[in-house]
């Protein structure tokens, strides 16, 4: 492979949609280039409606760009695939199987052997530490679980990528607080790269060696910040508020400019 | 079970007090007896229902589990075609409306047109009776599959001809219960018709023999047979559905 190559590199990614109510096209993304290198965690941030999770949409083939092209180690994103796991907001556990067999719905489709499939879901369920709960239906579980449980249906699968879709905003703020520790230390031990859309600023801070900050109508890059503080991070350090300020103020600026084009009409 | 013993206790009253003749109304316990004689009396020629009840229960549970299967296996195979394939929608929603639309009596003379009097007749009207309520609500319910489950099924590795199964129909299930039990209640329905106009033996048939021999306390007997056997497979079907539905938020068993 080249090592120039970049891992994930989105080029000149445009996306409209045709509004069912107005009848008119809205672009939802306009123009984004960027790359991503293996192993890096990547947080976007951005107002709603700024095309965030259409991004990771796309990433994940679900959506297909209108105009442009985005590269997974040189090839074009074709559909959706275990090779980038995804986490939903709302789960998005199959109810009809329990948990164990959530975690095995991966790599029985994918057509392991038996031995294997059993092996790697033992190991997955401590992993992320579900161990006990594996015979519960998902609507017997917390939130917090269910969104380990979710986590650890595509960790099973070992996907070159993890897409998060505001994965903890459902989630109350102590065990928001819990997975967002347990996701860095998993990070810092596994290096996967990571695809993590948030509308949290402190979260964005926490998690990511970078963050993209986006704007909206029609969804465009607006920074591209790298965060170098030290692993694990302190949400009440001087630097960590720094960080942080920078990076709200970046975003009023943007609904400052929002709200005034709303006025405007 | 206070309701039920408070009718047959007032049916007693209002039989033994002679405010009704026996020949408008028999007592409760002509009935039973009647019921009995029914049930355990000894088969002969002359005496057309005596010992013949076990027979018809049977002939009318094999009529309706043959027509309620086939309208089973049909009834979901097409709905989650429906409910997941648009064009098989187009193809076939206006043709089960406008079926929907003709009261399934409508067809009996049809079937015995086309059957003659033979078992075949009742089994196509139980089973293209059934068929419509469960074919529509599974249809329903393969329709609102949510999306981000079938996203959830691609991401993990699942072919887009295999959604049909994975994700599609385990989500259409607590609709295609549904439909089974009200298709299961409208095959009751039909067996009763078919036997009454189109088949011998069975429920149905000793109903209407009843009937034309002026048997009030048989025709009481075979509605309050037809009721157990109804109320049991309903049961039945409730009991099947709440260990496959055990998933289910809400569901009893947790």
């Amino acid at each position: 492979m080249n090592s120039e190559q970049p891992f994930i590199a989105f080029r000149n990614v445009h996306k409209s949609f045709r509004d069912a109510r107005e009848g008119r096209i809205v672009r939802a993304i306009e123009d984004i280039s960027l790359e991503i290198d293996r192993g890096e965690f990547v947080t976007v941030i951005g107002p709603s409606g700024c095309g965030k999770t259409t991004l990771l949409n796309i990433l994940a083939g679900f959506e297909q760009p209108s105009d442009g092209r985005v590269l997974l180690e040189g090839q074009p994103i074709a559909g959706p695939g275990a090779d980038r796991g995804v986490v939903f907001q709302e789960y998005a556990l199959f109810p009809w199987l329990t948990l164990r067999q959530n975690v095995e719905y991966g790599p029985r489709e994918r057509g392991l052997p038996a031995s294997l499939i059993a092996e790697l879901t033992e190991r997955t369920l401590a992993t992320m530490r579900l161990a006990g709960a594996e015979n519960r239906y998902p609507h017997e579980l917390s939130g917090g679980m269910r969104q380990r449980a979710a986590l650890a249906r595509v960790l099973v699968n070992d996907p070159k990528i993890l897409l998060m879709d505001e994965p903890f905003a459902a989630l109350d703020a102590q065990t928001r607080g819990r997975l967002q520790q347990e996701l860095a230390r998993l990070w810092i031990e596994t290096r996967k790269t990571v695809f993590f859309v948030t509308h949290s600023v402190e979260e964005a801070v926490l998690l990511a060696d970078r963050v993209l900050a986006m704007k909206t109508l029609p969804g465009r890059l607006k920074a591209d910040v790298r965060i170098t503080l030290p692993r694990p991070r302190d949400p009440t350090s001087p630097s960590f508020n720094d960080h942080r300020r920078a990076l709200e103020n970046l975003l009023a600026e943007e609904i400052a400019a929002e709200v005034a084009t709303v006025g405007s009409v | 079970m206070a309701l039920p013993a408070a009718i047959l206790i007032a049916w007693e009253v209002v039989t033994a007090a002679g405010w009704v003749s026996s020949a408008s109304l028999p007592s409760p316990r002509t009935v039973a007896a009647a019921w009995w004689d029914w049930i355990f009396g000894p088969r002969q020629a002359l005496a057309w229902y005596s010992g013949t009840w076990g027979l018809y229960v049977l002939m009318s549970l094999e009529r309706v589990a043959a027509g309620f299967a086939i309208a089973s296996v049909t009834g979901i195979s097409l709905g989650v075609l429906i409910g997941w394939y648009s064009a098989v929608e187009d193809l076939c929603d206006g043709m089960i409306n406008f079926m929907r639309a003709v009261p399934m009596t409508a067809w009996v003379p049809f079937a015995v047109f086309i059957f003659g009097i033979h078992e075949s007749a009742a089994i196509f009207l139980i089973a293209f009776g059934s068929f419509f309520p469960i074919v529509v609500n599974v249809a329903a319910g393969a329709r609102q599959t949510p999306r981000i489950l079938i996203r959830a099924a691609r991401m993990l590795g699942t072919p887009p001809r295999r959604l049909l199964v994975r994700v599609v129909l385990p989500a259409a299930l607590p609709a295609i219960f549904t439909g089974l039990r009200v298709g299961l209640g409208l095959a009751w329905v039909l067996v009763i018709v078919a036997e009454m106009l189109a088949v011998q033996g069975g429920l149905g048939y000793a109903l209407w023999s009843a009937y034309q021999f002026s048997r009030l306390d048989l025709i009481l007997a075979a509605i309050a047979s037809v009721g157990g056997l109804g109320l049991a497979s309903d049961r039945l079907i409730s009991l099947l559905a709440q260990r496959v539905l055990r998933w289910q938020k809400g569901s009893t068993g947790q």
